[in-house]
Formats: C-alpha cells, structure tokens, sequence
C-alpha cells in the first residue's frame, strides 16, 4: 500500500498540464456519489430521531401496543419477542453454522465433489431473498411440522436465514489462521479435531464474533419472513415459551407505519431509533473487535 | 486421516507414523461436522420441495400459460384472475428505479474508494456504508413513506400517489449502494497493481487508470456485483409492501403505486389462509418465480465472481 501512494504521489508531479480539470472534475464526481449515499443514512436518522422524540420515553418499552390510546402505546411485547426469537435463532444456528464452517475449511477436501456442491449452494442461499425462506418456514415448520405461528417457527426460519452468512463469515475467519499453527498442533501429536477445536478455533475468535454479531443483527431487522409467520397479528403479551404467539421490533414498526394516524407514525419513528439504537451498537461492537484484534501473524 | 489435512506441507509418507488403532471419537465427531454442513444442502432441497409441491397444484387449477401472460391478478374475487404479468411490471420499474440509483453512485463510491481515497478515509467510510448496509429494510420503507413521499416528492408532483414505485425504487436504490460498492471494491482492489503502474509509466493520470484500465481488468467482478444487487432489489419486500401499496396495476407511471411479486407474497401469506385455498396456493406460484428469477441471476454473479478470481489469482 505504502509503496502505491508514494508512487502516485511521484506520478502527480510528472502529470502533463494539460488535463487535470477533466481529472478533477471527476474525482469530485465520485466525491458526490459517496456524499450522496452518506447524507442519505444521515438524514434517515436524523428525520426518525426528530419525528420519533415525543415518544422516545418509558412508556415506549414499559406499555404493551394498543390501539385505542397510542399516547401510551408502548413495544413491550415487540422487545421481549425479539429477545426471545433472536435468543433461540443464536441456540439454532450458531452451532450448525460454526460446526459446518469447521468442516468446510478444516476437514473437508477442498477439491472434493461434496465440498464444491455445499460451497456453491451456500453461496446462492446467501442470496435467496429473505421472503423465501418465510415461504419455507410457512409450509415446513408452521404448516407441515404444525408448529404454528410461534416463537420457535420464526427462529427456526430466522436460523436458516442467517446460516450461510454466518458460516461463510466463519470460514474467513478460520482461513486467516496461518498453517504453522495447525502444523505445530499435529506435529505434537494432537488429532485433527483437536487441533480445530483447540488451536483453530480460539485463534478464530475475534474474527468468528465479529461474523456473529453481524448474522445476528440482521436478523434482528428482518421483517419479511415473519409477516408470512403470524407476527402480524396484534400481540399484547409476552411470549412465555417458545410455543408462544409473538410479534417482533421491525413487524411491530410495520404494523405502526400502516396506521395512518400521526401518532402511530411518531410512534413507529421512536421505534425505529430503539431498533438502530440496538443494531448501531452491534455494529460498533463487530467494527471495534475487528480492528481491536486485527493480528498479524 | 491426518495425511490429508496436513497434505501438501508434509514431504514423504507420513502414514507409518500414523497410529494404527482407530481413533472412533474423530470419526462421530466428523459425522457431526458433515451433518453440520448439510443443513445447508437440507435447507436448499427444503426451499425447493415447499415450493414446488403447492405450485404444481397451483397449476392445475390455473394453466401456465394464463399465469404467466395473464394481465389481470385479482385472487381475492371470486373467480379470480391470476395473470402474474402485472406483478412481475410492478417488479420490474421498481426494480428498474433502483438500478438509476444505485449502479452509478455505487459504482462512484467503489471507484473512490479503490483508487483514490487515503487509507485513512478508507477506514472510516468503509464501515459507514456497512452501516447503511445494515438499516432493517422496514426502516427503509418507513423512510420512503413517511419522508421521501410526503415531504419531499408531493413537493415536486403534487398529484403523486401516496403510495407510489418512484419513492420505493429511490430508496430500494440506496440500499443496494453498499451491496454494489463494496462488491465492485473487491473486484478493482484485486486487480494487480502492476497494471495500474503500467499505465501511470505510459503517462495515464488516475482518472485515465480508472476509467481505461481498473475499470475494465475488473469488470467481471463489477458485472458481478450489478448482476447481485439487481437480485437484491427484485427480492426486495419490506420497502415494496410498505412504499408502494398493495394494488397490482399494470403501469409503468412511477407516480403509481404498484404490487410486485415480493409484496403480493408478504400481504397474501399474513392472512389467515386457508391450506388448500387457491389463494394460498398462488403465494407459492410467486414464489417459484421469484426464486427462479434470483436464483438464475445469482448463479450468473456467482460464475462471473469464480471466473474474475481465476483470472487474477
């Protein structure tokens, strides 16, 4: 990198005369695209803030939703259904993810039939929308298993959603852990399972969480699934069980923002701040890991 | 069993080194693993199967050929017409709308980044789009209809529908910006440097290196990310369902609200329907042609990805 802006710099004082308004005019063109998409992001947050603020109280997560008095309206149940779902969509994928990342990378033969096939269906799974997998999880686990419009249907589907992200995530991670320690593990005599599991994997921590907390925090702002899972349906009570109804933050703000009254509008709007108010500090959290523990072996 | 993860680095035969008894842990523990990553092949066959057992009844009831060219999509009458064409329109200009928005200033912000921001801008635009890339699509929507429709687009047509594809589209193109920028970001950033230099000797200025050769060396992995963030879009739900109504309307007037094929899935699967109505059997009827819509244009970016890494690594 060094080497390449010093040569740009060395390339800038050899520039003909003869072009640099075109050259300029350019780069301020790029200059404005990355301006445009920026002050987009700043004028969404700053526009649910302001519009939001009146609500931005107790109330908001203290009141269950109701209809007649949105003045005390609250997203009690949405919180606790969010919790409640993301915490069985983490028991679900994390450990199907993780251990499918460490066979894909550690055991598997990277040349092997199988291991191409999962590969490349990974990849389009990553890119199936997320509609889709609400149409699975209606037939296979709402339908079919008869699990109902419940707590651990959404999480299974949720699970099955942020699978591919999270175990691609969790494969570069693992791939940035350089051979010798792998070596050095088998060559004092350790298994191949005991080298991934004790010399890999916690080597790949850091890179693993910031993977996790990613997969997790979209699924947090996933709402299109759930409208296909019963989360639309006027909830006013905590779940109590993963039988449970339910509804989630991103559903409750859609059934908020369908409501034309200004109330259920600023109402929405001060969910939404509690929504990226969650999902920033993942975020921070997942860009503060990577550059905290950004190791150079 | 260890010869073929230590492999290559290894000289010699490492197998009379090898214990002789059978290690039976390392063996359930890899079955484990295997099964582990066959919930994806599991999950993929799930996709598939759930979708198409209820359309092959689907079609049925409701011939192909009426499906897929029909102009009127009225399930909810009583003797519906299910002629998908004004869902997939609806899909189209939205879709469309976004790809305005979003390949140019996408494209812009890759360009700028890969070749001429400072390391240090770098690092802290970088994960300002992964934090545009990561707004909940609800919030999206909300934003579309709360502020860009009604405080901004009536200014300019007063007569616009509330719930419109213009407003939809706009936003829908906003947020496939990080999709298309940091895809194309990795494809210009994998281009050797040495090209890059070459043209500086020959007295190319950035703009030219940009423009005639980062550009071009990378443009599979740019088609790429176009090709993906175009599958995105038309997958899109939330910011549809919310921004641009729920009426199908054969249109291509932007100031119009339309259905596409995402939100006509979302409104149609929260009711409370019936297992074996036509009408539940129609969101799988969608379904199979979104899927195979995304599916196809995935494959397409997922080959384009593979051939632009063959190429320079």
């Amino acid at each position: 990198m060094s080497t390449d802006t010093e040569l740009t710099d060395i390339v800038g004082g050899l520039q003909s005369k003869g072009t640099p308004v075109r050259d300029r005019i350019f780069m301020w063109a790029l200059l404005v695209t990355l301006f445009i998409a920026i002050s987009t992001l700043l004028v969404l947050i700053a526009y649910v803030t302001i519009k939001g603020w009146p609500r931005l109280d107790p109330k908001l997560w203290q009141n269950m939703p109701s209809i007649r008095r949105p003045e005390n309206a609250g997203a009690q149940s949405a919180i606790m259904g969010t919790l409640w779902v993301i915490s069985l969509t983490a028991l679900f994928a994390l450990p199907t993810g993780i251990l499918a990342a460490l066979y894909l990378e550690e055991f598997s033969h990277p040349d092997s039939k199988f291991q191409r096939f999962v590969e490349v269906n990974i990849q389009n799974l990553a890119a199936v929308p997320s509609i889709v997998y609400g149409i699975l999880g209606l037939a296979v686990f709402a339908r079919a298993m008869a699990l109902g419009q419940t707590v651990i249907t959404a999480s299974l589907t949720l699970a099955l959603l942020i699978l591919p992200v999270l175990i691609i995530s969790t494969r570069e991670a693992l791939r940035a852990v350089p051979r010798n320690i792998r070596d050095g593990s088998l060559a004092l005599g350790a298994t191949e399972w005991q080298t991934a599991w004790k010399q890999t994997l916690p080597a790949a921590t850091p890179g693993i969480a910031t993977g996790i907390i990613l997969s997790l925090s979209r699924a947090i702002g996933e709402a299109a699934p759930l409208l296909l899972l019963g989360a639309v349906t006027f909830i006013t009570f905590n779940p109590t069980g993963p039988l449970s109804g339910y509804t989630t933050l991103p559903i409750q703000i859609y059934n908020w923002t369908k409501d034309s009254r200004e109330e259920f509008q600023i109402l929405a709007a001060a969910t939404i701040v509690l929504l990226l108010v969650i999902l920033l500090l993942m975020n921070f959290t997942a860009i503060w890991i990577r550059n905290k523990t950004q190791k150079r072996w | 069993m260890s010869s073929t993860l230590v492999g290559s680095s290894v000289a010699g035969d490492p197998g009379s080194l090898q214990r002789t008894k059978p290690r039976y842990g390392e063996k359930v523990i890899k079955g484990i693993l295997v099964m582990a990553a066959g919930v994806s092949v599991l999950t993929t066959f799930g996709i598939v199967l759930s979708i198409l057992i209820p359309s092959i009844e689907f079609f049925s009831e409701v011939p192909i050929q009426d499906f897929l060219f029909g102009t009127e999509w009225t399930p909810l009458f009583a003797d519906g017409e299910f002629g998908v064409v004004p869902l997939v329109t609806g899909t189209l200009v939205i879709t469309g709308i976004a790809i305005v928005i979003a390949i140019p200033f996408g494209l812009g912000a890759a360009v700028y980044l890969s070749e001429f921001a400072s390391p240090r801008v770098r690092k802290t635009v970088k994960p300002t789009l992964e934090v545009l890339a990561g707004i909940p699509t609800v919030v999206f929507g909300f934003f579309a209809l709360e502020f860009l429709t009604q405080v901004v687009l009536v200014k300019i047509w007063p007569d616009i529908d509330i719930f419109n594809a213009l407003s939809a589209g706009l936003i829908m193109g906003v947020m496939i910006i990080p999709t298309i920028a940091s895809l194309s970001e990795d494809a210009m950033s994998a281009v050797p440097s040495g090209m890059r230099d070459g043209s500086y000797a020959l007295g190319s200025s950035k703009r030219q290196t940009a423009m005639f050769v980062v550009i071009p060396a990378a443009l599979s992995g740019i088609v790429a990310a176009f090709v993906l963030g175009i599958s995105r879009a038309i997958g899109e739900t939330m910011i549809v369902t919310i921004a641009a109504g729920l009426q199908p309307n054969l249109s291509f007037n932007p100031l119009e609200g339309m259905q596409t094929m995402t939100s006509y899935i979302a409104a149609a699967g929260s009711g409370d329907l019936s297992t074996g109505s036509i009408e539940y059997k129609s969101i799988f009827a969608v379904g199979l042609l979104l899927f195979i819509i995304t599916f196809f244009m995935n494959t397409i970016s997922i080959g384009l990805v593979r051939k632009f890494r063959q190429v320079y690594q």
